[in-house]
């Protein structure tokens, strides 16, 4: 059923998005389509049902002016939803993507993820997630408008078409989409509608431009960091060096006389300074003295915590997975190998660090940052301000990157924005240094996979068992419930390893869960930026030990599942697998499956003086259905980057306690002079939808990894590759 | 009081001449198109230029741009036409943009220097850069397309 909503304007292009609800509602004469999908009436059900609840599910408002704006429930972090998702609008609309613009949503139940029941951003599913409810939305306001045309003309709707922005009748009537909002907004909405056939589509699969380039090449994208109102004052905290160490007391007697330092206040983040600007703030906080009760983490040491790892792999797990019997295959195989593979903690380290910005009123809080968390950050800086949720307007700005550190299950940067603003008593900005963000935790975890496979003889795997050894980032957070439901582990743990997809009889896969107190999260594929790397270098080593080509042994295994068989293939054809490469270039492939997407990677690499250099990669991905094609190589790209950085150079490690690392000289992130050639080629096909922002991670670290052992004969067993511990 | 000129404006400014250059444009000057990310001259999101040079804001104290003229994203041209911003465009560069700013103002200097560059130039010029989301091979991309318009359409 569609239902009208709200009769608004077009906020004026030069109005702040802080005065957007109330400039929009001022104004009048345009169009605001909303409407309710059958398949989440669960979800529209829990909406107010007052005569206020007036904008569910409104995701366009068409202008007299003849713009059209379309409302965005993800947030824009690089991925390009503030593009693919007004393309789903726009091409059921008929718009004239000329006049195509985007505005983020403001949080409200009506803007919930449909699948995941909560306003949020994540797990690579923004496009396959609104595709329906964007196309929707743009066919019924195209109803409207042809509706408004046809009663203005006296003629049956259906003789009407529409094209470019405006309804056509004829050979000589033609009424645009802005001259027919006010008139458009006073009709009832259609009972249903019918969307395109595929065939007709103008913009869906087209590589149309990214409609939010301008404003990041002329300074004007409005990132969280940007943020300023009126008396508006700066924080920057002093946290503690150590997971779960308490401030016992603070001298501030020095901080406290510097130039702009207002207020120094301690909070459950630490000890907080509210000076007039950021640099005032960070001079006076590092001229700070925190005594802090350590806690029990003050002898926290990753060498130490590999090693125990090591020892919990020596035993059984959590069974994840059992087909057949692995042990006893282990035991009669012909030829048998194992391989522990290591990875570290990562920060995600988005290039915009943390921040958020609060104004909070006896009975109001705003709030501005770069969210991917919406409602629970809205529910949580609420709890802290003292009001009920729907007091707390939370903005979403531009995020200068996001990769899941931006989806906290305790919103700690939101929260503790709050906390700085009751002490402040004005707006206030936090501002996390870089060397705050990368101490502050949320990591992905640090895993150990200790796998043993063996062949016949034959050459033909008969055994597989992994065993993993890591954090849970599930744990202990509000998705537990749902996530762990009826299982003893943590899905996204063994995510990638659980629905390994080689054709052998006998697999197991198990779980040990480490408890330790550093907070971990998702970060960029999240479990499959482990389980890839460990599973795909696995394989490899069984097709060495059967002594198969690793392209033809894979392809042998995979003659079950033909979209994972689709980009392997199309990756080694495009990358020229069995082309001679120049000497000391070796060549290594990888294939996975992961968000709803098959991707598969060759890699070309060199090893010089202990040095890797990744020279190409070949990059195929097979994510069904797709929006727009330019974006997807963007993704797929970036992703490899993403994948190789960690690869190459990542890892974060504690000593007594306290983080090693603290900026990019000493967690590195790929540069210019070290990116390889990359190139992308995706397959068309009809299947579903599937995710981009993640998929193409993964498969970087094992295709490097492997090309190192077609180049060197060492095997990588460890990330970050370091060839001194090569094997 | 530091004084400068600042994308074609001169400026007199309080401040305290230790403060980096970075937090004086966004705080004290309002243009927030240059980017703070690491505060130690290691990712070039603070690039401006500064007399010309390309210059990482983030530590260079304001005091040492007294009497200088500094170029800002937003000075970099007034509506989108330095072929570097159309080339920008043209190959869809940025993805979450945040260290675009940087990367343009750096890529200006290396145009201006080497009109015609060549990877090994761009790796160079370029490698103070970084970007997270991975957009190098789009950036290397868009260089050599905005060096290629400049020759056609002349110095602008």
């Amino acid at each position: 059923m569609i239902r009208r909503t709200i009769e608004i304007g077009h906020a004026n292009a030069d109005t702040g998005r802080r005065n957007f609800l109330k400039a929009s509602v001022a104004a009048s004469g345009g169009l605001l389509i909303g409407f309710r999908f059958p398949g989440i009436r669960a979800l529209a059900s829990t909406l107010p049902s007052s005569a206020n609840s007036f904008m569910p599910n409104a995701f366009v408002r068409i202008g007299t002016d003849e713009r059209v704006t379309v409302i965005v429930n993800h947030s824009e972090m690089g991925q390009g939803v503030y593009t693919s998702l007004p393309m789903l609008l726009a091409e059921e609309l008929d718009a004239d993507w000329s006049k195509v613009g985007f505005e983020p949503a403001p949080v409200d139940p009506k803007y919930n993820h449909p699948a995941f029941g909560m306003q949020m951003t994540g797990g690579s599913s923004s496009v396959w997630s609104g595709l329906e409810q964007f196309r929707q939305a743009g066919a019924a306001a195209r109803a409207m408008l042809i509706a408004a045309a046809a009663q203005q003309w006296n003629v049956d709707a259906s003789t009407c078409r529409t094209e470019s922005g405006a309804v056509l009748n004829g050979s000589n009537r033609k009424l645009t989409y802005g001259h027919l909002a006010a008139a458009a907004a006073k009709l009832r909405p259609p009972e249903h509608v019918q969307l395109k056939d595929p065939k007709t589509f103008k913009l869906i699969g087209k590589p149309i431009k990214r409609l939010d380039t301008s404003v990041k090449l002329n300074g004007k994208a409005e990132f969280g960091l940007d943020v300023k109102l009126p008396g508006m004052m700066n924080a920057v905290i002093a946290r503690p060096p150590i997971f779960g160490a308490k401030m016992k007391a603070f001298d501030d007697a020095k901080a406290r006389s510097m130039p702009g330092v207002r207020k120094i206040v301690a909070i459950p983040a630490g000890v907080a300074v509210i000076a007039d600007t950021f640099w005032q703030a960070k001079v006076a906080r590092d001229a700070l003295r925190v005594e802090w009760d350590e806690g029990s983490m003050h002898d926290f040491d990753t060498g130490k915590m590999m090693q125990d790892f090591r020892e919990r792999a020596k035993s059984p797990g959590t069974s994840v997975r059992k087909d057949g019997d692995a042990e006893s295959a282990l035991a009669s195989a012909a030829k048998k190998t194992e391989g522990v593979y290591e990875v570290p903690y990562l920060s995600h380290l988005m290039m915009e660090p943390l921040n958020c910005t609060v104004d909070l009123l006896a009975d109001s809080c705003e709030v501005w940052t770069g969210s991917q968390f919406q409602t629970i950050d809205r529910a949580n800086a609420a709890k802290i301000a003292g009001l009920p949720p729907e007091k707390v307007q939370l903005n979403t700005t531009f995020l200068g990157g996001g990769f899941g550190r931006r989806a906290n299950p305790q919103s700690d940067f939101v929260v503790e924005a709050v906390h700085v603003a009751k002490a402040a008593g004005v707006p206030v900005k936090v501002i996390w240094t870089r060397e705050d963000d990368m101490a502050g935790g949320w990591y992905r975890p640090a895993f150990l996979h200790a796998i043993a496979g063996g062949v016949d003889a034959n050459g033909n795997a008969v055994s597989w068992r992994s065993r993993l050894v890591g954090q849970s980032i599930m744990a202990g957070t509000p998705f537990a419930a749902m996530m762990m439901k009826g299982k003893e582990y943590d899905p996204a743990s063994v995510e990638g390893v659980d629905d390994l997809p080689y054709a052998i009889p006998n697999i197991a896969v198990e779980s040990h869960q480490a408890e330790i107190n550093v907070p971990v999260q998702w970060l960029r594929s999240v479990g499959h930026s482990h389980t890839a790397f460990a599973v795909e270098c696995f394989v490899d080593e069984l097709a060495a030990l059967a002594q198969k080509d690793p392209y033809q042994f894979r392809r042998a295994l995979l003659q079950k599942q033909p979209r994972h068989l689709g980009v392997l293939d199309l990756a080694a054809q495009k990358a020229g697998w069995d082309k001679p490469l120049a000497k000391g270039v070796g060549r290594g492939i990888a294939v996975h499956f992961a968000f709803g997407s098959y991707s598969a990677h060759v890699a070309e690499v060199s090893v010089t003086d202990g040095q890797v250099r990744v020279h190409r990669m070949v990059c195929a991905i097979d994510c069904g259905e797709y929006v727009n094609p330019g974006i997807i190589a963007a993704q797929t790209e970036g992703g490899a980057i993403f994948g190789a950085s960690a690869a190459l150079f990542q890892e974060l490690t504690f000593e007594k306690g306290r983080l090693q690392q603290t900026n990019f000289h000493t967690f590195p992130v790929m540069r210019m002079n070290e990116c390889p050639e990359i190139e992308t080629h995706i397959v068309s096909n009809h299947e579903k939808s599937g995710g981009i922002g993640e998929p193409g991670v993964p498969c970087a670290a094992p295709a490097i990894a492997n090309a190192i052992f077609a180049a060197t004969g060492k095997r990588i067993r460890r990330l970050p590759i370091r060839m001194t511990e090569a094997v | 009081m530091v004084g400068f000129s600042v994308n074609g404006k001169r400026v007199n400014l309080d401040v305290d001449p230790s403060t980096p250059l970075l937090w004086v444009i966004r705080e004290q000057l309002n243009l927030t198109g240059t980017k703070y990310g690491c505060g130690m001259a290691q990712c070039g999101a603070c690039t401006v230029h500064v007399n010309g040079e390309a210059v990482r804001s983030c530590v260079t104290p304001v005091s040492r741009a007294e009497g200088k003229t500094i170029t800002t994203i937003e000075g970099l041209s007034p509506d989108l036409s330095n072929p570097l911003q159309r080339a920008w465009l043209e190959e869809d560069v940025p993805q979450c943009g945040y260290c675009q700013s940087g990367q343009l103002m750096s890529a200006a200097v290396l145009l201006r220097e080497k009109p015609k560059p060549s990877d090994e130039d761009i790796d160079e010029a370029m490698t103070g850069n970084i970007c997270r989301c991975g957009t190098y091979p789009r950036i290397r991309r868009a260089i050599h397309r905005a060096a290629e318009m400049a020759a056609k359409g002349g110095a602008r």
